[in-house]
């Protein structure tokens, strides 16, 4: 079946089985490659997106679920939202592949708190796995885009 | 990988190429392994400044970095390496990964292209210093040449020449110039005092950025004209084999092109990740387990045991031992017995490849660690030369030795696929999560048994060690490269050459490697992901049997080891200082220590624990490292909060378990790893030093583990006798 869903401010028609994890459907059809795939049952984050500003495991949300719906991934960021050059300053990457969902989470994060506490950041990041460990310099990336003083 | 990978004598590594390569069907004479693996490399042309090292006509550089990058930072050290040397303008600096190419490529450790062990910085020191000072040297003839002055009055500064009488220009100015000149062959290295970059906070990643925007490539992100997805059905059980398949429903889904037998299982190939994913579960394979591991992990711990204790005869090999250990029984000795479990790697990235194959021509386009070994076992498929085997490096979502194998086990899977499907079509296989988890090569289940006897003042005077243990080198390719009298050093190394046993008269070290049809691997500081804590907690139970504090023993044994144990002295004295050891620890928390080399890299941890809801929570982790000169300070801090988080990990949670020889964990709903709210603060210390460099990838990962054992066992809490802590 054909849906109609809008990403990064772009409306897009797709063409897939009304199942398909829009995970899939960024990937494998638009090519968007900047979110990605992990675990593929909502338990490591880096398939994280936003949709209608929350921040959404993309690889359990079936895309007939979402037309209409605002999608932002990493790449509707434009490299230009201060977590990012928090990231940057910070450089949180190691291997990188889970940072794109770890920014969509903390960017999520940010909108909604402007001044995380410790535990505000351990609660809405604890669902993003990093296994190089950045989890340090991610908090402190966070603390710094927000303004908040070093714990 | 492994030190023991740059210790072996070339005799050695020409054997096992020679078996790798003669074992199959490319029989070729005795030469040396470089160049048994570089046959058939085409010639390819660098430029004027060699395969290091590129300039653009803008004059940007653009440093190639013979090793992968996972993560560890080693791409943006060798570019800093370099940059220095040249004294090129390093906030413009570019970063590359190379191809597959023996010749050029070569870890000069290893004489393979491959990085492990972390040895780039270590191996690649010189090379990229000479690669940068002769760019520069071609920069300054050219300058001296268009000036008619001497080279010695021209100067280069951040990518700018000058000369006497205010004369300057850019690298691109001269650079059609420069690139005329001959480089010189044995280039002057600056003195190290007068390093401007190397040491320094600005040697930054060249990589944050695309990584912080999605746009790094990594093999999951290929897309090409006409590209398949694969996923394949694997057996099971280790060892099993496809005995039928039926593919007729998974051929009916919607997407999926075709349906195959490879020698690793069934291939379900289609048009995209869903699609061959719901082809695979309408697959049916029915397997034939008949050589199958059908052993419980349970089973195989309780085989090791009965193995330690001399119940079961297994071929048992000796190192590090020495004088007369004789019985040890009485008040004096005492006994420690340590079980640890395989462990995943669970990169982020799944294990993943594209390749296309055109007759025998093979072209693959991924994470490659060993380019060389995946050249090899591909060129085994297609039936052609290593060198012919394209291999374009792409960024890998983390390995931690994963990518590193003997056998390109998912390299090879995806060539079979892309060889039947043919015509130089694309096809990228995928792993899935659960694949991945379930696909072995573990860091192997492991057994310690230790019997010390101490003297009247507390420290040991005979250590008996016994370690059963799966060998992954043994039956291998590697087994001649990787095993010397019988003995495979990455399966005892960190017991094997441990200060504490050069302090003792009497050592009785053996290892038994039984075998399994479970693969195992190199898991991120290797053997020192056991035999840390066998060596480390051993250490603080003697100390408190002793009534002595564990740092003041340490002292003394580290003392009595001689100048063996002066680094481990002086890491240890650091990190005592830098979490003030000794003074009370708040909140009910107490401390714990730990000192362990891997690599030739020293790292002493300082931990504070306290037993939260069941669960040790460390609150803070002091690391400090002696790593020689230190490259890029900034990313060595990384790899040691890194390397703790990882290792910290599979202390409180790791595990793979098998039932009836059925992996029992899928995904990290059921392999639980380390998450932010676990992860404690770190202070990271790097100890001043003018040695060589040694790497900082692996060695920040398994000092940890004693450290929060060590700390429990402060609180008065039981001993740890068996790793994950947390065990459900």
């Amino acid at each position: 079946m054909t849906i109609q869903l809008n990403i990064n401010g772009q409306s897009v028609a797709v063409s897939a089985d009304p199942e398909t994890p829009l995970l899939w459907v960024l990937r494998d059809e638009l090519h968007l490659t900047g979110t990605k795939y992990g675990c593929g049952i909502a338990q490591c984050g880096a398939c994280t997106v936003h949709v209608d500003g929350q921040a959404v495991r993309s690889c359990q949300a079936p895309v007939s679920s979402l037309a209409g719906m605002k999608i932002t991934t990493i790449e509707g960021l434009n490299g230009a939202h201060p977590i990012q050059a928090a990231w940057v300053k910070h450089d949180v990457p190691q291997c990188g592949y889970c940072q794109s969902g770890q920014i969509m989470s903390a960017v999520a994060l940010v909108a909604e708190k402007p001044h995380p506490t410790d535990a505000d950041i351990d609660g809405a990041m604890a669902g993003n796995i990093c296994r190089c460990g950045a989890y340090p310099r991610i908090r402190a990336a966070i603390k710094d885009a927000a303004g908040v003083a070093k714990a | 990988m492994n030190a023991i990978l740059n210790k072996f004598v070339p005799s050695r590594r020409e054997a096992m190429i020679g078996t790798v390569v003669v074992g199959g069907t490319l029989a070729v004479g005795a030469c040396s392994p470089t160049q048994l693996m570089a046959l058939g490399t085409p010639n390819t042309d660098f430029g004027a400044f060699g395969p290091f090292v590129k300039i653009a006509p803008d004059g940007a550089v653009t440093a190639v970095s013979k090793h992968i990058e996972f993560g560890q930072g080693t791409a943006t050290g060798l570019a800093a390496i370099v940059a220095e040397e040249m004294d090129a303008d390093w906030d413009s600096v570019k970063i590359e990964l190379a191809p597959g190419n023996t010749k050029v490529y070569a870890n000069t450790l290893m004489g393979v292209q491959g990085t492990g062990g972390s040895t780039a910085i270590n191996e690649a020191w010189e090379q990229m210093r000479k690669a940068g000072a002769a760019a520069r040297a071609m920069f300054v003839q050219a300058a001296a040449a268009q000036w008619n002055v001497s080279a010695d009055q021209v100067v280069v500064k951040n990518g700018v020449v000058s000369g006497p009488g205010g004369k300057s220009a850019t690298f691109a100015q001269l650079l059609p110039a420069a690139a005329k000149q001959t480089p010189p062959q044995d280039p002057k290295l600056k003195d190290p005092k007068d390093f401007t970059l190397i040491g320094t906070e600005r040697v930054a990643r060249k990589d944050s950025h695309a990584k912080s925007t999605g746009a790094t490539t990594f093999t999951q992100d290929v897309y090409e004209p006409g590209m398949l997805t694969a996923v394949v059905a694997h057996s099971p059980r280790f060892g099993g084999k496809v005995k039928s398949f039926d593919g007729s429903a998974a051929k009916a889904v919607r997407g999926v092109v075709d349906v195959f037998q490879v020698p690793t299982g069934v291939a379900v190939v289609a048009n995209g990740v869903y699609a061959a994913r719901k082809g695979r579960d309408a697959l049916k394979v029915e397997w034939d387990d008949s050589k199958a591991e059908k052993r419980s992990s349970d089973q195989i711990l309780a085989d090791y045991k009965k193995i330690a204790s001399g119940a079961t005869k297994e071929d048992w090999v000796k190192f590090d031992s020495k004088g007369e250990v004789g019985e040890l029984s009485g008040a004096d000795v005492s006994h420690f017995t340590y079980d640890f479990p395989y462990l995943a790697h669970a990169t982020m990235e799944p294990m993943n490849c594209v390749a296309s194959v055109n007759g025998n021509k093979a072209k693959l386009k991924f994470a490659s660690q060993i380019p060389s070994l995946d050249q090899v076992n591909t060129a085994l498929v297609v039936a052609n030369l290593p060198g012919s085997v394209e291999i374009e490096t792409l960024y890998a979502g983390g390995s931690f030795g994963r990518r590193a194998t003997v056998d390109s086990d998912y390299v090879v899977e995806c060539v079979h696929i892309a060889k039947h499907i043919g015509g130089g079509k694309p096809v990228k296989l995928v792993w899935t999560r659960e694949d991945d988890m379930t696909g072995g090569k573990y860091r192997p289940l492991c057994h310690h048994d230790i019997q010390v006897k101490v003297g009247k003042d507390g420290y040991p005077v005979a250590w008996r060690h016994r370690v059963v243990i799966q060998s992954f080198m043994k039956g291998t390719a590697m087994e001649s490269m990787g095993v010397k009298n019988g003995l495979d050093a990455t399966t005892v190394e960190g017991v094997m050459g441990s200060p504490y046993l050069k302090a003792i008269a009497a050592v009785d070290c053996q290892v038994a490697t039984p075998k399994s049809p479970v693969t195992t691997l190199w898991w991120r500081s290797v053997g020192a992901t056991h035999t840390a804590l066998a060596m480390e907690h051993t250490i603080d139970q003697l100390a408190a049997k002793a009534k002595i504090d564990p740092v003041e023993y340490r002292r003394t044994l580290y003392t009595r080891a001689g100048k063996d144990a002066a680094r481990h002295l002086a890491v240890l004295n650091m990190a005592a200082e830098k979490a003030a050891w000794g003074t009370p620890c708040s909140d009910g928390y107490t401390r714990g220590v730990a000192v362990h080399e891997s690599f030739g890299t020293l790292v002493a941890n300082v931990a504070e624990v306290k037993m939260v809801d069941g669960e040790p929570k460390v609150r803070k982790a002091v690391s400090v490292v002696d790593c020689g000169v230190a490259v890029a300070p900034g990313q060595i801090r990384a790899q040691l909060e890194g390397g703790l988080c990882y290792g910290l990990s599979s202390a409180l949670f790791g595990q793979i378990t098998l039932k009836d020889g059925v992996v029992q964990q899928t995904n990290f709903d059921t392999y639980r790893v380390l998450r932010i709210n676990e992860a404690p603060a770190i202070e990271s210390y790097i100890l001043p030093s003018a040695n060589h460099p040694t790497g900082v990838g692996e060695p920040g990962t398994p000092v940890i583990i004693p450290a929060v054992a060590n700390a429990l066992l402060a609180a008065g809490k039981p001993a740890t006798t068996s790793l994950p802590f947390v065990k459900g």
